[in-house]
């Protein structure tokens, strides 16, 4: 389906996959606390492959309370999405992919094709819209397209066979294994779903699979990236800043998830 | 653009009804509805079905409702006022129709619990009943706000057996309940099914809910030609929350030549002052900012407070079919005491911004002599003690 190159977001994850590396994708909130720029540069820096950098929208169904108290927090300081990709801008990452994570409403409103010029003029290279299922992708994937990002698609547990083959073929970027059913928060264990949603993914694409949602801890991603190529790490990060931590907190976590993935991996 | 002919039957593959509805939700809760659209499609061509249904809406539910013809307050006005009389229905309201249904889907597509959002809490009623009736789990998400406002309505859900969820994030109303009741079925999906009151969410819902409501308006229209001397009336008005009510009786009357109007709260207008966009599943009418951050409504009944439409009415109103009109507060309360003084029901402050807009336009849009069919979509218990708050 993907009758095109590779954007940068997927080039660099193949790369690196290819490599032998384990990828860590952060995610935190756009706006989150009036350093979150300086935040994003510290857990770029702390070893992260792609950072995901979520827009507030007023009406987050598929997250849990740690991602709507960071919401509520992000709109309630002025955080919009012109505001947020303008910081995008000028935020100094040294090259790592950046992908927006927002719902569809914010790119419904904005126009498809403006939001997606704008956000390729501020240097990100790939999104997330994970109430745009695959189904109703076809109008802003052109538009990303031809803007150069990569539309990064979600599986889930329930995804039959033959519909997760029609998704992997039009996701780009990544291929997001959704480890439970349920919405973003941390979970203490790992549920048997991740591991299998992990591996039916890597069956049906060689697109970088990681897997997000519930993962908490690096022993967590460790025991994920045994199948899968990456984890995606959000409500443990974002409830840190929530919890005042800033640049230096945000950094120690990435950092701890990177060492131990890299150790585990390491001779793999 | 749709032609008129086309109107209120098939969405399209993919759900739409022009360019609205569609489904707008996570992967997770595509194969859900995928299955349940599958389920009701064959449960609608099931006679076996279509007779239990009926059958329990007679036996159980109180169908048919009657329609009753307004005399004291056809004189007050000017018209001649006929009221489709789903405040008779058993839990007062339209929404047993939806909910019954639904319920009988959900035992057939094997699932032991039902999740719902309400408002006013009549959906949340409606849905615990059912959820009793059929031995059935029920978890009902009803914004703070609401639960404060409406605290009889929360009690009932608890006799019946229900758990009630106050919601507490955003603006505490019907839109923050549909969000968390969302989250729980994410997480539930494989027993559960989400039992949502009316024609919004993500295809198949809006269609379906449609169908089941269609009775409202079924009936409506051979009852009125009875009464009109096999005419139809010339204006068939109802309120607008998500569209539900308003939607069923719509679907009898679509290809009559009545003018259709649907009723908004003031401060809860999607087709007044809403924009088009995507929310809740379904692309539709929404009020929301420059940026696309969901505004809050603002209504005295909470029914209708809600910042979208079900997309068919969007689709109605672009297409010249349906217009959609507003009641203020103020207009809404007097309407209530008119029709309680005049014939002796206490409604729904819901039905009321029908009333209260006919009661506006009667000798101005509406001409003086005209028969007018207002669905009486719920019985007043819920609201007198929030009216004898507003009297003080
Ligand atoms: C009596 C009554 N009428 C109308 C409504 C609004 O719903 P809808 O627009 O789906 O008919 C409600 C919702 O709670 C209600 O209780």
């Amino acid at each position: 389906m993907t009758e095109r190159p590779p954007g940068r977001l997927e080039a660099v994850l193949r790369a690196r996959r290819d490599n032998g590396q384990k990828l860590l994708v952060p995610y935190l909130m756009g706006g989150l606390g009036e350093e979150w720029p300086a935040v994003l540069e510290a857990v770029a820096a702390a070893g992260a492959d792609a950072v995901e950098v979520g827009i507030a929208f007023s009406d987050p169904m598929i997250d849990g309370q740690t991602i709507q108290e960071a919401s509520v927090r992000a709109l309630a300081g002025g955080a919009t999405p012109e505001r947020v990709v303008a910081s995008l801008a000028s935020a100094d990452v040294g090259g790592t992919p950046l992908v927006v994570m927002t719902y569809y409403n914010i790119i419904a409103r904005a126009g498809e094709h403006r939001m997606a010029q704008s956000l390729a003029e501020s240097g990100v290279s790939g999104a997330i819209v994970p109430d745009l299922p695959a189904d109703e992708i076809d109008s802003w994937q052109a538009e990303a397209f031809a803007a150069g990002l990569d539309t990064v698609l979600l599986a889930a547990p329930t995804t039959p066979d033959a519909r997760l083959k029609m998704i992997a073929g039009k996701a780009s970027g990544f291929l997001y294994a959704v480890g439970v059913m349920g919405v973003t928060g941390e979970r203490t264990k790992l549920a048997e779903s991740a591991l299998e949603i992990a591996r039916r993914c890597k069956e049906a694409s060689d697109l970088p699979v990681l897997v997000g949602v519930g993962v908490t801890t690096p022993e967590q991603a460790v025991t994920i990236c045994r199948v899968a190529d990456g984890v995606v790490v959000g409500s443990a990060l974002v409830r840190r800043l929530l919890d005042g931590e800033g640049p230096d907190g945000a950094a120690e976590l990435v950092g701890s998830f990177r060492k131990v993935l890299d150790a585990a991996f390491s001779t793999a | 653009m749709t032609a008129l002919g086309d109107l209120m039957r098939e969405p399209s593959p993919s759900g739409r009804f022009g360019e609205y509805g569609g489904r707008f939700v996570p992967e997770s809760l595509v194969p859900a509805c995928q299955e349940l659209e599958r389920a009701f499609r064959l449960a609608w061509a099931d006679p076996s079905f279509r007779g239990e249904l009926d059958h329990l809406l007679r036996t159980y539910g109180g169908r048919p409702t009657p329609v009753t013809e307004c005399h004291r307050l056809s004189e007050e006005l000017g018209l001649r006022i006929l009221l489709k009389r789903e405040d008779l229905n058993h839990t007062g309201s339209h929404k047993l129709n939806n909910v019954i249904g639904q319920a009988l889907l959900a035992r057939r597509m094997g699932k032991s619990r039902l999740v719902a959002e309400t408002g006013a809490g009549q959906h949340g009623v409606a849905t615990a009943t059912a959820a009793a009736l059929f031995g059935m789990e029920c978890t009902v998400y009803m914004g703070a706000v609401d639960v404060a406002r409406q605290e009889l309505n929360v009690f009932r859900m608890n006799l019946l057996g229900a758990t009630v969820r106050p919601v507490e994030s955003g603006s505490k109303t019907l839109k923050d309940a549909i969000n968390e009741t969302l989250r729980d079925w994410v997480a539930t999906v494989e027993t559960t099914h989400y039992c949502l009151g009316s024609v919004m969410g993500p295809h198949p819902y809006p269609f379906l809910v449609r169908e089941l409501q269609r009775v409202v308006g079924e009936e409506a229209r051979s009852q009125c030609r009875q009464v009109l001397g096999d005419a139809d009336p010339d204006i068939v008005v109802a309120c607008v929350g998500g569209g539900s009510n308003a939607a069923g009786t719509f679907a009898g009357f679509v290809d009559s030549g009545a003018r259709l109007v649907g009723v908004e709260a003031a401060g809860g207008a999607a087709m007044g002052h809403g924009i088009p966009g995507v929310v809740h599943g379904m692309r539709s009418k929404f009020l929301q900012d420059e940026e696309g951050q969901i505004l809050e409504a603002e209504s005295i009944s909470a029914g209708l407070d809600y910042p979208g439409i079900g997309p068919e009415h969007a689709q109605l109103g672009d297409a010249g079919r349906a217009e959609y009109g507003q009641a203020s507060d103020e207009e809404v309360l007097a309407a209530f005491r008119l029709l309680a003084r005049t014939e002796g029901i206490l409604p729904a402050l819901e039905p009321c911004h029908g009333l209260a807009w006919i009661v506006r336009e009667a000798g101005r849009s509406i001409p003086r002599g005209s028969a007018v069919l207002l669905t009486m979509s719920g019985r007043g218990d819920k609201d007198v003690a929030l009216v004898l708050e507003h009297s003080r």
